[in-house]
């Protein structure tokens, strides 16, 4: 029965690994990660030292995790459906005895897949501390489980805007800009409590990650998350249908 | 095997297919004709499923093909139009990509990959990333993808189109080869392609069908009368005066061309005497005059379609 959802999952990996794209944004992904460690560190070393590690150190170390993942996961996503779309390969697995939901799902986790890989590389950092000074290591499980979260619901919302256009670029700057949007809502609290806006700005993934970082696992939180993908991938699969009623009268 | 029922597809305010219907016996090879733009990728795109027609029904091997779409393709293959494959895929990976997706079981699959590779002369190719394939090999690997688990229905669009004369030879005998096992709906803008692989063809043009026939009959029908053309010189009106003076020849015309010595002529002689030739041959050089060239006309597609066309606003008149 997930036949399909493995042989399109199993083509995705292959793309993903076996391209050097993906071991570029890694290495790009791990040095702004590997400086933000570095610098948290050393404002953990000068003005915090021997105060709550938690708020001091992982707290700052998740929220620019945050970011990074931000940066990268829109060149991920940009060329999984854009691409196919492109090529004209799209006709060939849109004929295919599969369903829409096996292509998606499977290009879903194979971006999810190749995100944890990138994502891995950062248990180094943790690892690392706990060899210095040993610390309770439950406290950052709730900021990974945040940002596993994260990186789905940036999937999520990438697969979709890859799904609208035939191009990668468009696909790839349409996520990044969307996400950044995302952010940027969250910076002032005051320019978006009214309207419109304050709506956007509730159902901000950035903002939910928030106490996950802080080292609470809520499940409302999760639920949200939940939803949030749900929401696109609902979006995605009415995207590649289109063409159903496209031209309908 | 194939029915198409009264199909209209409309892109936005631009009709591409208008009152469509015909149907493919099983095991039959037929060709769908038409000039670029005349509709034939749409057809196939609504056969294949991948989108609906605004109006009509298609069924493929009895079943719906809006409602059942799942157990058409599963019985179906399809080349699209254009295969621009993974470039940075090699032919091997994809075709077990595809074998994934259409057949059961491990050793079917591997088995049917070999056979596929093989059929389509693509064993040396294998290892070879798409992107670095000439746009024959390709369209091979295309049509490899579409024979995968022996479907019962091949929907082909423009299977020949971008290779080389040998290659279009071997596609075209592997293409006759599978008539009678699978059912072929194949499309081309060649006419003469048509008549050498179908049993039966469909013409389109700007969305309607102008005639469907065997590739005998429309053949036949087309060369309903023989058309020669001659390079003769000699004076010009004698030798028209001496054409015309024969027997079954219907129709002479007078070409100026340019770039014609003075004293040579050309004309197409029209006659419903299939051995003209000979008669116009003999005329020429009994007279004395020189015979530089002679050979028959064929009708080729354009010509087709004007012959078409008028005959269907006679019918209508």
């Amino acid at each position: 029965m997930f036949a399909n959802f493995w042989a399109v999952l199993n083509k995705e990996l292959r793309s993903y690994f076996l391209s050097p794209f993906i071991y570029l944004i890694s290495a790009v992904f791990l040095l702004l990660s590997g400086y933000y460690f570095y610098s948290d560190l050393v404002f953990y070393v000068q003005f915090g030292f021997g105060l709550n590690i938690m708020e001091n150190f992982w707290q700052l170390m998740f929220t620019d995790l945050r970011l990074v993942i931000m940066l990268t996961v829109p060149f991920l996503t940009m060329r999984l459906f854009a691409e196919e779309k492109r090529l004209g390969t799209i006709e060939l697995l849109l004929t295919y005895p599969m369903r829409d939901t096996d292509l998606f799902w499977g290009k879903f986790a194979a971006c999810a897949i190749a995100t944890l890989f990138m994502l891995s590389f950062t248990l180094v950092y943790p690892a690392l501390m706990f060899s210095l000074q040993p610390f309770d290591w439950t406290l950052v499980l709730p900021g990974y489980v945040g940002l596993v979260m994260l990186s789905l619901s940036f999937i999520a919302c990438g697969l979709f805007i890859s799904s609208l256009t035939d191009n990668t670029v468009v696909a790839g700057l349409g996520s990044l800009g969307t996400l950044l949007f995302f952010w940027i809502l969250s910076w002032n609290d005051g320019a978006t409590q009214f309207g419109l806006i304050s709506t956007i700005a509730s159902v901000s993934m950035v903002t939910h990650f928030q106490s996950f970082a802080r080292g609470l696992i809520d499940s409302k939180e999760i639920t949200f998350f939940l939803l949030f993908i749900i929401f696109f991938s609902f979006l995605t699969l009415r995207s590649l249908e289109a063409r159903q009623w496209k031209g309908r009268r | 095997m194939i029915g198409v029922q009264n199909v209209t597809k409309y892109y936005g305010r631009v009709c591409a297919l208008d009152g469509i219907s015909f149907s493919v016996k099983s095991g039959e090879i037929v060709g769908l004709l038409g000039p670029n733009g005349s509709g034939k990728t749409t057809l196939m795109r609504i056969l294949t499923g991948f989108f609906p027609a605004t109006e009509g029904s298609v069924h493929v091997a009895g079943l719906d093909v809006a409602t059942s779409s799942l157990e058409v393709r599963n019985r179906l293959g399809y080349l699209p139009e254009n295969v621009v494959l993974y470039p940075d895929m090699s032919v091997r990976a994809f075709l077990h990509f595809c074998a994934r997706v259409k057949i059961d079981g491990t050793a079917q699959r591997r088995a049917n990959v070999e056979r596929v590779l093989s059929e389509c002369a693509l064993e040396h190719m294998a290892h070879r990333q798409m992107g670095t394939l000439s746009k024959g090999y390709r369209q091979r690997v295309g049509l490899a993808q579409a024979l995968l688990g022996n479907p019962e229905v091949l929907i082909l669009d423009e299977p020949t189109v971008g290779l080389d004369p040998n290659q279009v030879i071997d596609i075209r005998e592997l293409i006759k080869g599978l008539g009678g096992k699978a059912t072929i709906l194949l499309s081309s803008h060649i006419l003469h392609e048509v008549e050498l692989m179908c049993e039966r063809v469909v013409i389109i043009d700007k969305g309607h069908i102008l005639a469907e026939d065997t590739a005998d009959h429309l053949s036949e029908r087309i060369q309903g009368a023989a058309n020669v053309r001659v390079r003769a010189s000699g004076p010009r009106p004698s030798v028209l005066n001496a054409l015309r003076a024969l027997k079954e020849v219907d129709q002479v015309t007078e070409h100026d061309e340019e770039g014609d010595r003075p004293e040579e002529a050309v004309f197409t002689v029209r006659s419903s005497n299939h051995d003209i030739a000979r008669e116009v041959a003999q005329t020429i050089i009994h007279s004395g005059w020189a015979l530089h060239e002679l050979r028959p006309v064929t009708l080729d597609l354009e010509a087709l379609f004007v012959r078409l066309t008028r005959e269907g606003q006679k019918e209508a008149a």
